[in-house]
């Protein structure tokens, strides 16, 4: 658009600036919260600029939370959960774009709407498998009339609970999908006739083009694993060996329940390290994340 | 023995047949040119010799083994695909080896290859290049790099020059010429481009909706087209057709408004009194009095020649004219054609007819035929 309406563009930038200070408003009073002492922090009108107790707050917070143990384990589930989910999307798309198959589209749907069924609608059933793995099998065995007992598979207060029942993924089947289906027939032709078979063509010319998608879904995955709430919740009850950094915040939020003193310094100190990392990964990923979605890169 | 031989090749995409049973025999180094209009199966024949599409029926053998059933890989052809289809994230190296490393040969010996390959082609300063750094002409020459590595039974070019604008075309058509000659492969080529063809095959085969209309060497193409289809496609313009009747004791054809057009007697000693059409190359015709009437319409300028467009008998007729005629559109024409030039086919089915003598094949247009016996 090239076209001069300085009155539209004086609304669009109003509308971003109060948008902007809207989103960054709660995080700047996060850490504003992070930098005052005790005291400063509970007077109201709370103060708007930050202090200078921002390292011990840090320092209390990376202590009470147990955080050097927490920040490991949910890192480990979260580049579990994303490399999981990369690699089962990307295989499940290269089946679904590449192979001729029976009931091949009956697969994509199903895949396709599990987009409607979060984690948080099929969490039960979800739970009873982690508790017990082979269950569902064990299942079908008995409906099927044989006796034979299938050792448990107990999945709770694990890393590959954490993970597992994390890393389907529709969303990401569905982009590299979509990925796929731009790759030009010719080129699978030509690897073709070169002599490269289906794994060798997926390994050799599929991952490498496809890196910013890669990246993009990397990206989404991450944060939206590193901030999995409700799911590590259930599955562990070994807090002390497996909790992860946003369970732990829970803890350091004061709240009547557990009747201790609002140190709000201490937990807005905690926010920002629990915060750290999927910011990190934000930033130094974004770049390729536009990249992935957009997809003019060939 | 032929090298590639095909036999009554045909292939269906569910219930729509797009190769009406195909015979071609291919001799080992000869190459052949698949000329047609876009639609008429030429790709789909030559994707059934490489083996990325099933055949449907018939039976295709590459130095005598019968490969219809056999990958790709295994079939030792080599492809050149009209956007090249080089592997963007891989270098000009990387593109041209990838078949010698999926092959397994040691590092060593790829780099070896690969640079026989490239200097013979000119593409050794850019080997660390990516395709997408490389002009249209160059990545023609890495897709080219890539086929003769794995020193090929076969060559197969599918439109390969389509991509490229004009100067490079003519430039390319040399070099891929320049290639056949000096390795020798036996080479099928499709394209949509008569010049391509004539300039490049050892034989044409000319296709139209499924069906050969014609296999012949350029020569025979030109100058002895089997079919009015075959007539019309090859040549720039096509040759002229006129529908009339033919009258065999005075040796003309009487076109629709009346006009008599001769054609030679002694060469067509068989045709009898009927419908036929009569054809000649624009090249033939002359700007003369007392010759076809007709209406001019608008001229082609070709910088050395134009190409007059007139209307005669209700029928397009174009005429090769070198130097300038200055004429206005609607204005009376008079075309003359030498009698020996005239060629007749039939009216119903439209193939050359039957029974000529002599097989005047005029070398070169505008060259006088034989002496009527």
């Amino acid at each position: 658009m090239i076209e001069r309406t300085p009155i539209l563009d004086f609304m669009t930038h109003v509308l971003l600036v109060v948008s902007f200070v809207a989103l960054l408003m709660p995080m700047w009073i996060v850490f504003v919260a992070a930098t005052h002492d005790f005291h400063t922090v509970n007077q109201v009108p709370m103060p708007l600029m930050p202090g200078s107790h921002l390292f011990e707050n840090l320092a209390a917070a990376w202590e009470r939370g147990n955080f050097g143990r927490v920040m490991v384990n949910s890192l480990t589930v979260a580049l579990g959960v994303t490399g999981g989910k990369i690699v089962i999307a990307a295989l499940s798309a290269f089946s679904i774009v590449y192979f001729r198959y029976r009931l091949r589209m009956l697969m994509f749907w199903l895949i396709f709407i599990t987009l409607m069924l979060p984690l948080e609608v099929r969490i039960v059933p979800t739970y009873a498998v982690a508790a017990d793995a082979l269950r569902p099998f064990q299942g079908m065995l008995d409906f099927a009339g044989f006796s034979i007992d299938l050792p448990e598979w107990n999945l709770l207060n694990s890393y590959s609970g954490l993970i597992l029942p994390l890393i389907a993924t529709a969303t990401g089947t569905f982009l590299y999908r979509q990925f796929f289906l731009t790759v030009p027939d010719e080129l699978t032709e030509a690897a073709k006739m070169d002599g490269a078979g289906p794994v060798r063509f997926f390994l050799e010319v599929l991952m490498p083009l496809s890196k910013t998608n890669m990246a993009a879904l990397a990206t989404i995955m991450f944060v939206w694993s590193w901030n999995q709430y409700l799911w590590p919740l259930l599955v562990v009850t070994d807090h002390q060996n497996y909790a992860t950094a946003t369970m732990q915040l829970q803890k350091i939020v004061p709240g009547p329940l557990f009747g201790e003193p609002p140190v709000w310094n201490v937990a807005m100190a905690a926010n920002l390290i629990v915060m750290f990392p999927p910011v990190l990964v934000t930033i130094l990923l974004q770049r390729w994340f536009v990249r992935g979605l957009i997809q003019t890169d060939k | 023995m032929a090298e590639i031989a095909l036999r009554g090749v045909r292939k269906s995409y569910g219930k729509t047949e797009v190769v009406h049973g195909v015979d071609l025999d291919i001799a080992a180094g000869e190459l052949v040119v698949i000329l047609g209009p876009s639609g008429c199966g030429k790709s789909t024949l030559l994707r059934m010799v490489a083996g990325l599409e099933t055949i449907t029926a018939g039976q295709i053998s590459i130095g005598g083994v019968v490969v219809n059933r056999l990958e790709p890989r295994q079939r030792g052809c080599a492809m050149v695909f009209q956007n090249y289809a080089l592997y963007p994230h891989m270098t000009v190296a990387e593109n041209i080896g990838y078949s010698l490393k999926i092959a397994g040969l040691s590092r060593a010996e790829r780099r070896e290859r690969v640079g026989k390959v490239a200097a013979s082609l000119g593409l050794t300063e850019f080997l660390e290049r990516k395709p997408g750094q490389l002009s249209g002409g160059q990545r023609q020459r890495v897709a080219m790099g890539r086929a003769m590595i794995r020193e090929p039974r076969v060559f197969l070019y599918d439109e390969p020059l389509s991509n490229l604008d004009a100067r490079l075309r003519v430039a390319m058509r040399v070099e891929i010429r320049k290639l056949h000659q000096r390795l020798a492969t036996t080479t099928l080529f499709v394209t949509h481009d008569q010049v391509e063809a004539m300039t490049l095959a050892d034989r044409i085969v000319v296709m139209n909706k499924g069906v050969v209309e014609q296999v012949g060497t350029p020569q025979d193409v030109y100058n002895r087209p089997e079919s009015t289809y075959v007539a019309g496609f090859i040549g720039a313009p096509g040759l002229n057709l006129l529908h009339g009747i033919a009258d065999s004791d005075r040796g003309v054809v009487t076109l629709r408004d009346g006009q008599r057009l001769s054609y030679d007697r002694g060469r067509w000693p068989e045709v009898g009194h009927g419908p036929v059409i009569a054809g000649f190359r624009a090249e033939v015709v002359k700007l003369a009095p007392a010759g076809l009437a007709g209406r001019f319409d608008f001229a082609e300028e070709l910088g050395a020649a134009q190409l007059i467009h007139a209307t005669i008998a209700g029928e397009t007729v174009v005429a090769h004219v070198s130097g300038a005629t200055r004429l206005n559109g609607g204005e009376p024409v008079s075309f003359v054609v030498d009698p020996a030039e005239v060629q007749l086919f039939d009216a119903s089915t439209g193939r050359r007819l039957a029974g000529e003598n002599g097989s005047a094949v005029a070398s070169a247009p505008g060259a006088r035929a034989m002496v009527p016996a």
